[in-house]
C-alpha cells in the first residue's frame, strides 16, 4: 500500500520521484548516499515527478543541497510544484543546526556528589525553616484560640485514626501471631512455654506496637498528606488561600499535624491490644497456655512502664510523619512527576526518621535504665 | 482514491451526557484543505464534539468518518493509522512536563517512525523553528516557558508527523490580543505551506474572522449554521446574534 519514492541521477540531472514523506525518508537517504555526484558543473534538480512532499522530505532535499553547495557545485531547482517550492524555500531560510542547541554541561562524579550534597543540605534547611514557621504560626493561633479549626482537626482524626482502625488491627493481630510462632518454637525446646507472655508483652508494648503502627501510618497517611497538599499546590489553591488572608498552616497543616498527634497514640493502643490478642490465640493453640494463665501472668509480669514507654514514642513519631508529609506536599513543583517523587520521599524519609528516632529512644532508655 | 473532498463526515450524531442531550442531531463535513472553526456559547458541547472526533469519547449514536474510516467502530489498528495522520493542540497544551521541549516535539517521531536519532532531532528542530520558537529554548522544560511559548511548543509537537488534519482546541485562550494575531498568522502560514486541514474551536471573534474559511455554529444540540464568517455575522438567528453582539 505504501507509495514509494525514488531519486535518480543522470546527465547532471537529479530527478526526484514519488512521495517524499516521513515513511520514505530512510530509503531516500540511502539512495542519495549511493549517488556519485560530479565535482563540477551545474546540477539540475527536477521535481516534476514528485507527487507529495512533506516537510521531512523538503528537509532531506535541503540538507543534500547544502552538502552540494558546500562543494561549490551550482544548483538549480526546476519544475517543483508551487506548494512544494514554498516549503523548500521556507526551510532554506531557517538556520537549523543541532550545533546551535545549548549543551547541558556534563558534570564529573565528584561534582555530582557535591551537587547532591548541597541539594540535600538545602532541603534540610528548608525543612527546618518550615518547622520554624509552623511553630511561630502555632504560637499565634495558641494566643487566639478562636482560630483553631475544630472541624478540620476532627476530620483529620477521623481520617487518620478511625478509618485506619481495621487495617492496623488486622496487621497487628498477624504480627502477634507471627512473633508467637517464631518465639514459641524456641521456647518449647526448653519447656519454657509460659515465658512467651513476658517476651510478647514486652516486645509488643515497647517496640512492635508503636513502631509498626507508625510505619503503617507513614505509608497510609504521610503519603496522602503529600499528595493532597501537592495537588493543591500545583493547582494554586495554596496561593489562593494565602491571598485571602487564611494561612495554609492554620487551615491545612496544623489540623493535620495535631490530628495525627492525637490519633497515633490511640492507634498504638489499638495495635497493642490486637498484637497481644493475636499472640494469646497462638499461645493457646501451639503452646497450650490457657487464656486464664496468659492473662494472669501478663498482669504480674508486664510493668505499666512498658506500655507508657511505647505510648510515649507515638506522639514523636506522629510529629515526624505529619511534618515530613506536609513539608513534602508544600514543596511540590508544577510538574507531573513532582507529586509522585515527593510522595515517595515523604514515605521514605518518614520511615527513616521513625527508625532513627526509635534507636535514639532505645539508647536514652538504656542509659536511664528504664 | 482521494476523490472524496471531505476529510471528516459527521452524520446524525447525538450525545447523552449527565442527564441531558448535549448533541441531538449534528451533521458536519470538513473539506480537505479548509480551516473550519467551531463556535457556540458555553455548554453547547464544542469540546465534547472535539473529543468525539478524536475518539476520546464515544457518542450515543451517529457516525463519524475520518479519512474514509468509520471512527466509532474502528479497531485498534485502524485507529492507530488514523491517529498518525492527525495532530492535536490541546487547550492546556498538554506538554509532557518531564521531557524537555525538544524531546516533546521528538516524541511522536520516536514513537511512529524508524528514523535515526540524528534525523529525528533535526526534524524536531525544524518543527520547532517553524513554530517560531528560538533554538536556545529547545533544552528547556515546559514549566520554564511562558504561556505563549508553551502554545508554540505544543503546536510544534502537533505538527511533528506532518499531519493532514490538525485539531486546535482554543489555541489562543489566555494569550494577549497582540500574541493572538501573531499566532493566527503562524497557523495560516503553516496551513498554506504544509497543506493542512484545520478544525479549530475558539471563542475569539477577531481570530475567527482572520483564519476561518467556514464557521460552524453549535446551539440547541445542532449545527445551527455553517457559513463563511462574514455571512455568519449577518445571520438572523437569535443565538448567533447574541453570540456576536455580546463580544
Amino acid at each position: 500500500m505504501q507509495k514509494t519514492a525514488k531519486v535518480n541521477f543522470s546527465h547532471q540531472q537529479l530527478i526526484c520521484e514519488g512521495e517524499w514523506n516521513i515513511p520514505n525518508i530512510p530509503s531516500l537517504e540511502e539512495s542519495l548516499a549511493k549517488i556519485l555526484f560530479p565535482s563540477h558543473g551545474e546540477i539540475i534538480i527536477s521535481g516534476a515527478k514528485i507527487t507529495k512532499m512533506d516537510s521531512a522530505g523538503a528537509w532531506l532535499l535541503t540538507r543534500w543541497m547544502k552538502k552540494l553547495s558546500a562543494k561549490k557545485i551550482p544548483l538549480q531547482l526546476i519544475n517543483f510544484p508551487e506548494h512544494t517550492q514554498k516549503l523548500i524555500d521556507l526551510i532554506q531560510q531557517r538556520k537549523i543546526d543541532l550545533e546551535n542547541i545549548p549543551k547541558t554541561p556534563k558534570l564529573s562524579w565528584i561534582a555530582r556528589v557535591g551537587k547532591i550534597t548541597v541539594a540535600q543540605l538545602q532541603e534540610l534547611y528548608a525543612y527546618l525553616t518550615f518547622v520554624g514557621k509552623l511553630s511561630i504560626e502555632l504560637l499565634r493561633i495558641a494566643s487566639h484560640p478562636t482560630h483553631i479549626r475544630w472541624t478540620a482537626l476532627l476530620s483529620s482524626i477521623y481520617k487518620t485514626g478511625y478509618q485506619a482502625l481495621p487495617i492496623i488491627g488486622l496487621l497487628s493481630l498477624m504480627i502477634g501471631v507471627v512473633l508467637t510462632y517464631q518465639m514459641g518454637v524456641q521456647l518449647r525446646n526448653y519447656g519454657a512455654n509460659i515465658f512467651i507472655v513476658d517476651l510478647l508483652g514486652l516486645s509488643i508494648l515497647r517496640e512492635f506496637g508503636p513502631l509498626l503502627t507508625a510505619i503503617m501510618v507513614a505509608g497510609r497517611t504521610g503519603s496522602s498528606f503529600t499528595a493532597e497538599l501537592g495537588l493543591m499546590k500545583a493547582n494554586q489553591e495554596i496561593n489562593a488561600l494565602d491571598t485571602m488572608g487564611v494561612t495554609p498552616a492554620e487551615l491545612l497543616l496544623l489540623p493535620k499535624i495535631f490530628g495525627l498527634f492525637i490519633a497515633l497514640p490511640l492507634l498504638t493502643i489499638w495495635a497493642d491490644i490486637f498484637g497481644i490478642f493475636g499472640g494469646m490465640v497462638m499461645a493457646n493453640n501451639m503452646l497450650n497456655i490457657s487464656w486464664y494463665d496468659f492473662l494472669q501472668r501478663f498482669q504480674h509480669q508486664i510493668p505499666i512502664k512498658a506500655l507508657l514507654i511505647g505510648l510515649g514514642k507515638a506522639p514523636v513519631f506522629a510529629l515526624i510523619i505529619a511534618s515530613v508529609g506536609c513539608f513534602q506536599g508544600m514543596s511540590v513543583k508544577n510538574t507531573a512527576d513532582s507529586i509522585g517523587k515527593n510522595t515517595t520521599k515523604s514515605v521514605v524519609y518518614a520511615i527513616f526518621f521513625i527508625i532513627v528516632a526509635d534507636a535514639i529512644f532505645s539508647i536514652i532508655f538504656s542509659k536511664l535504665k528504664l | 482514491m482521494t476523490t472524496n473532498p471531505n476529510i471528516i463526515e459527521i452524520k446524525h450524531l447525538s450525545t447523552y451526557l449527565g442527564g441531558a442531550w448535549v448533541h441531538k442531531d449534528i451533521n458536519l463535513d470538513v473539506k480537505r484543505g479548509e480551516i473550519l472553526v467551531i463556535v457556540g456559547g458555553s455548554g453547547t458541547g464544542k469540546t465534547v464534539l472535539l473529543h468525539e472526533m478524536l475518539a476520546l469519547r464515544t457518542p450515543t449514536s451517529g457516525s463519524i468518518r475520518i479519512f474514509e474510516h468509520e471512527l466509532i467502530k474502528a479497531d485498534a489498528k485502524t485507529l492507530l493509522a488514523i491517529q498518525r495522520r492527525w495532530g492535536v493542540l490541546f487547550q492546556q497544551n498538554a506538554l509532557f512536563s518531564s521531557l524537555s521541549v525538544l524531546e516533546n516535539v521528538s516524541f511522536p517521531l520516536n514513537e511512529h517512525t524508524q528514523l535515526d536519532q540524528q534525523t529525528i532531532r533535526e526534524l524536531a528542530l525544524l518543527k520547532f523553528v517553524l513554530a517560531g520558537l528560538p533554538i536556545e529554548s529547545a533544552v528547556k522544560y515546559p514549566a520554564e516557558l511562558s504561556g505563549g511559548m508553551q502554545k508554540r511548543a505544543a503546536l510544534a509537537r502537533s505538527i511533528a508527523l506532518d499531519p493532514e488534519l490538525l485539531f486546535l482546541d482554543e489555541p489562543t485562550a489566555g494569550l494577549d490580543p497582540n500574541k493572538v494575531m501573531v499566532f493566527d498568522e503562524l497557523i495560516l502560514n503553516l496551513q498554506s505551506t504544509m497543506g493542512l486541514t484545520i478544525v479549530m474551536i475558539t471563542h475569539d471573534v477577531e481570530s475567527l474572522k482572520r483564519v476561518a474559511n467556514r464557521v460552524a455554529f453549535l446551539g440547541e444540540g445542532k449545527v445551527l449554521a455553517i457559513e463563511p464568517p462574514d455571512k455568519l455575522i449577518q445571520n438572523r438567528h437569535p443565538l448567533i446574534q447574541e453570540f456576536f453582539n455580546s463580544e
